[in-house]
């Protein structure tokens, strides 16, 4: 069994793949027990698909695919943020409208321009984490721990205005900074982890988890803590399912989570249901709870 | 919906009377609303510190608007509002419970962690709560009789315990200034006694408070002023001047009618608008 386990940490190229599919298991669930609470996950959707129009244009003009994927993603974090705080409701719809278009240019760019990498962009449209090389683990550690230790800075803030946006306004704490901030740091995560989950999967890997802990406690700091560990664990089980499978890792990462999902969703504590969840959040203001 | 209320005298009282105390919320000449569309227009007020106010007005009259504006969540268009002598920003100095109908009741927090939240602002960014903190949480939920809900999840509680809870978060802010939309509405009796005790020993304490209530009995009977509001200022001052025929109708557009029985007034809903709310 050890052996068994300790087989692919033997390559460098796989032990960099595992620890940078951890480290983004923990962030996606970490930022994802915002997503979950606050109905975010169609906006995260959104920027992972114009984060893969970044990295187009990114390998089109020669530079880091970080700097053009982490560019479009805050740009189109900073661009939701201001379109949802000045209408206030029912953004999905321009919302779905930006990203798909914008989406379909880098589609497009990509079979114009640069045909030679062609097969590189896919593996960031599907994840791999064997193209996650030196530099990438690097950029991975610290984009993340930035996220991480930002989240525990404005731990307390980001719970209240997320709880209950209009009474910390009033309370003297910047609501609308806060949020900003709070997509801003879902538009890192969504890059930090596309290389290795791939655009299409990057949502799930930033919901899942952190429903599935969502279901197990009434507890917001255990929610992302056990969110966390489900990430990370989902993140190992994907890795070695990937290995010994030869099944790509992002679905097989995503696959794992979702096991999980249902698993607990099945067997875990009957007072949360899975509906409840279901027909929650989604800009809180819209959707409520009959008291 | 009747109401009962002591010995109105024949003078209709116009005009606010001017109190005496310092002036905790003072709104000038003020007028705002939403996109292009006024809400409050030229609104007058000297609020005495200490004062327990009851708000009264038809729906789409503004009451919420006002509170935003106190808050400072509000921009005025015009005028201003001061709170304690200075401009109104939002702070710990006024607490707002707004109306509970858009909390996500399924949010993984605990009475404890609502209440907490309440520090948030005080403590400043970088800082966790301490000793005195959590002293301050327990004495807020005990004034509101929930010390034994801590550590509930909040959507595991009744309406009534909900409202309790908001308003200890309040508390917790350790503000002047108290603004309560609608604490009592879906509220049993019990509990409605509770929170009026609680509104009367914090006005003794030199807390303002101000209380926006449909309930217009529980206005003419627990609070020392009334402000009728729609639009602007119909009427401020004690209930036994202010709940009179003329200003009700100003107010209310006539949707209510003061009866006469002896030296007592009752106001009932007009049958002919029955269904106004």
């Amino acid at each position: 069994m050890i052996d068994w386990l300790m087989e692919p940490l033997g390559y460098t190229f796989l032990l960099r793949g595992f620890v940078a599919a951890i480290m983004i298991g923990i962030i996606c669930a970490v930022v994802g027990t915002f997503v979950v609470l606050k109905g975010l996950a169609f906006i995260g959707d959104a920027l992972a698909h114009i984060a893969f129009t970044g990295i187009v244009v990114a390998f089109l003009a020669g530079f880091s695919f970080y700097i053009g994927a982490l560019i479009a993603a805050v740009l189109a974090a900073l661009g939701i943020g201001a379109v949802s705080q000045r209408t206030g409701i029912s953004t999905d719809t321009s919302i779905g409208i930006f990203f798909s278009g914008i989406f379909a240019a880098g589609i497009v760019l990509m079979s114009l321009g640069i045909q030679t990498y062609t097969i590189d962009l896919f593996s960031y449209l599907f994840g791999d984490i064997l193209s996650v090389r030196r530099d990438d683990l690097i950029s991975i550690m610290i984009l993340g721990g930035i996220v991480l230790g930002i989240i525990l800075l404005f731990y307390k803030e980001l719970l209240f205005v997320s709880f209950d946006p209009v009474v910390a306004e009033s309370a003297g704490l910047p609501a609308r900074k806060l949020q900003m901030l709070l997509l801003i740091l879902l538009s890192v995560t969504v890059v930090v982890s596309v290389q290795a989950v791939g655009v299409v999967l990057v949502v799930a890997m930033i919901v899942t988890p952190s429903a599935t802990a969502y279901l197990l406690t009434d507890r917001f700091g255990v929610m992302m803590a056990l969110g966390a560990v489900f990430g990370a664990a989902s993140a190992i089980g994907g890795f070695y399912l990937s290995y010994y499978a030869d099944v790509p890792s992002g679905g097989a990462i995503v696959l794992v989570a979702t096991l999980l999902f249902a698993i607990v969703a099945i067997i875990g504590p009957k007072r949360r249901s899975f509906w409840q969840l279901a027909t929650s959040g989604t800009d809180a203001s819209q959707h409520q709870r009959p008291a | 919906m009747v109401v009962e209320v002591e010995a109105v005298p024949e003078a209709l009282a116009e005009q606010p009377d001017l109190p005496a105390g310092p002036a905790a919320i003072r709104v000038e000449d003020l007028s705002t609303g939403y996109h292009d569309e006024p809400v409050l227009q030229h609104v007058d007020l000297n609020v005495t510190s200490g004062s327990l106010v009851g708000l009264i007005g038809p729906n789409g009259s503004g009451k919420s608007t006002l509170f935003k504006t106190m808050t400072g969540l509000q921009k005025p268009w015009q005028g201003r509002v001061l709170i304690n002598g200075q401009p109104g920003e939002p702070g710990s100095e006024v607490a707002y419970v707004p109306q509970t109908e858009t909390v996500d009741w399924s949010f993984p927090v605990t009475v404890g962690q609502v209440v907490m939240m309440g520090r948030y602002p005080r403590l400043g960014f970088l800082r966790w709560p301490r000793k005195p903190d959590h002293q301050i949480v327990d004495h807020a939920l005990e004034m509101v009789g929930m010390a034994d809900f801590k550590n509930r999840q909040i959507g595991q509680l009744s309406g009534g315990q909900r409202q309790r809870v908001f308003l200890a978060r309040a508390l917790a802010q350790e503000p002047s200034i108290l603004l309560l939309d609608e604490p009592v509405s879906g509220v049993d009796a019990t509990t409605q006694h509770q929170i009026f005790e609680l509104l009367d020993q914090l006005c003794k304490d030199g807390v303002t408070t101000i209380v926006a209530s449909h309930d217009l009995s529980c206005v003419a009977q627990r609070f020392d002023h009334v402000l009728l509001l729609n639009r602007t200022v119909h009427g401020f001052g004690p209930p036994e001047d202010v709940l009179t025929q003329d200003l009700l109708n100003r107010t209310f557009q006539s949707h209510l009618l003061l009866l006469r029985l002896g030296n007592r007034t009752f106001v009932v809903e007009d049958p002919d608008h029955f269904h106004h709310d």
